[in-house]
């Protein structure tokens, strides 16, 4: 069963870190995102998985208030901390920075808590290096280094061990795992790799323009949509499944029984409803005001 | 030798040179050498308005260098040509229209090459006292505003996210560039104060390990290129500007020398202290 994970009971509604409702974006008339819904609270970790283009990145910044939503909301608690570890960070190689400096960039930090997040990192040594001279692995993880020693109350991690090397990576995974439990903060993360973060995940969204479904690690990784998205190749995917409905490369729908509509709907007749290992209850684009996105989305008129 | 206005050129262009050091850093790190080119530009509009309105003259190029960047913003915005070509168009139009106005009208007669390349005898007493004052007054504000310039300058998106304003630290550090440009004018130039921002800032980058670091030696060579190329000046009846500028080069040039490596990384660090 797909364990939905929509807002729970107003009882945890405190606890909010940050929350989206029906949160979109849009650029020269093109929705990036649209219809996002989910929340993030203490202690709870949010994946979000997708292809290239989904909008994670922008879902991402959306959440913290990098891009502003050009409908729905997005509520932040106020006063919340962040540690973001953006996905592309280029500095221009004419600025010296050392990482020491790198870690005070945007507030003072104790030369303790410097020290520690550097070596949970791994990357004592580097202190005094200069960031230009670090290769993609290491600079990741002072990027990761300077979040956390920011002790914040939201971590936001746009593909936080690309470039790791693959024994660094499940360390650093573990790493993030345990700051949660430690500390306590929410972490948003962004990531192609579900079979890594999936043991740390409380919540993954699958994003493709909107969220195609959502769940814990072990549902989603069962799910059609996951699978239609990341395909076969992948080692978790041993399952087999039902499809009752197939995107489109042009981002319309073949349903299973034959027919083609712009968006696949639960109830809209074209869902056979018994045998589904998942089912579509998250799936519903959030209200029927949407039809017509994903043409739209794609720059097509209507059917 | 030292006769009075040789005096007043060496402390007005030293006191430039120490404002535009730091500057220049982040215009080198922010890679806004055109757009610094660009406001620069825009200043001989400002001198054509200030005369034809009968306007303080660093107000007008203020103001016309304030305009012109946040004409910039707009364009950039709608995002129908890239920053690069929009520059472009400004730059030359803001200097093209500058000179155009300028030829209307007949009943001043201005020395163009002054306002273009600086003129060391026009520096009166009143620009060395808009100098340090405009100056120490950048440099403060630099100061307070250091630490989300340079967050910002790393990554925007990290400095929203973690709780700064990169666009309004963007907006006033366009301020800061158009006080500096309308102060340096009268030192270097217009066509040239762009050179006396970026030049030191590259010099200083070999010998420096640490922003802060950069933004001072740039200043200490900056002011070295004012006195070596105020003197070349004064000696071989060159422009001040042009002068300066061709020294600024010169030690850039040193700099990169294979010789002024690492060895002399540190000596260059002890000469800045002093």
């Amino acid at each position: 069963m797909l364990m939905s994970n929509r807002p729970r009971a107003p009882k945890t509604e405190k606890s909010k870190l940050v929350s989206l409702a029906n949160a979109g974006i849009r650029r020269d008339g093109r929705w990036l995102v649209r219809g996002v819904d989910f929340s993030i609270r203490r202690g709870e970790v949010v994946t979000l998985i997708g292809p290239n283009g989904a909008g994670k990145s922008t879902t991402a910044k959306l959440a913290i208030g990098v891009l502003r939503p050009d409908e729905g909301t997005v509520e932040r608690l106020p006063g919340l901390r962040v540690g973001y570890v953006p996905q592309k960070l280029a500095i221009d190689w004419t600025m010296p920075l050392s990482v020491r400096r790198l870690m005070r960039l945007t507030g003072p930090l104790d030369d303790t808590d410097l020290l520690a997040a550097l070596a949970s990192t791994g990357i004592s040594h580097l202190i005094d290096a200069e960031v230009r001279h670090l290769s993609g692995g290491e600079f990741q993880r002072a990027l990761l280094a300077r979040a956390i020693a920011r002790k914040p109350d939201l971590m936001v991690l746009d593909e936080p061990v690309q470039g790791v090397d693959f024994a660094g990576e499940s360390a650093l995974y573990d790493l993030i795992r345990s700051i949660r439990t430690t500390t306590g903060c929410g972490i948003l993360m962004i990531s192609h790799d579900l079979h890594m973060v999936m043991a740390g995940t409380d919540t993954v969204i699958c994003l493709n323009g909107h969220v195609c479904c959502r769940g814990t690690p072990e549902v989603v990784s069962q799910s059609a949509d996951y699978l239609k998205l990341f395909g076969n190749s992948r080692s978790l995917a041993v399952y087999s499944h039902h499809h009752d409905h197939t995107h489109l490369p042009d981002g319309r729908v073949m349903h299973g029984d034959g027919s083609v509509t712009d968006h696949c709907h639960p109830d809209d007749g074209h869902h056979d409803q018994d045998g589904h290992d998942h089912d579509h209850s998250d799936h519903d684009h959030h209200g029927g005001h949407h039809h017509g996105d994903h043409a739209e989305a794609k720059g097509e008129g209507r059917v | 030798m030292f006769d009075d206005f040789f005096t007043r050129a060496l402390v007005a262009g030293i006191g430039v040179a120490l404002t535009a050091g730091p500057l220049g850093c982040f215009v080198v790190w922010r890679r806004m050498a055109y757009f610094g080119d660009t406001m620069a530009h825009s200043a001989l509009l400002g001198v054509a308005l200030s005369l034809f309105f009968q306007i303080n003259l660093l107000i007008a190029v203020f103001g016309v260098a304030v305009v012109v960047s946040l004409l910039l913003l707009a364009l950039q915005r709608r995002q129908s040509l890239s920053a690069d070509a929009l520059l472009g168009i400004l730059s030359h139009s803001a200097l093209a229209i500058g000179l155009v106005l300028v030829a209307f009208m007949t009943w001043v007669r201005i020395d163009l090459i002054a306002f273009l390349f600086g003129d060391i005898l026009a520096v009166t007493r009143t620009d060395i006292a808009l100098i340090w004052g405009g100056g120490v007054l950048v440099l403060a504000a630099l100061v307070w505003l250091w630490r989300p310039l340079i967050a910002s300058t790393v990554s925007e998106d990290v400095a929203e996210a973690e709780g700064m304003k990169p666009a309004q630290t963007r907006m006033l550090f366009m301020l800061l560039m158009a006080l500096v440009i309308a102060i340096a004018m009268k030192i270097v130039g217009i066509m040239l104060i762009t050179a006396l921002l970026i030049i030191p800032a590259a010099t200083a980058r070999r010998f420096s390990a640490s922003p802060e670091l950069m933004a001072v030696l740039a200043s200490l060579i900056g002011a070295l290129a004012v006195v070596g190329g105020l003197f070349g000046s004064l000696h071989y009846d060159t422009p001040s500007g042009p002068s300066i500028v061709v020294a600024a080069l010169l030690l850039f040039i040193l700099s990169l020398l294979p010789a002024a490596g690492k060895n002399t990384a540190e000596k260059a660090g002890n000469q800045g202290v002093r």
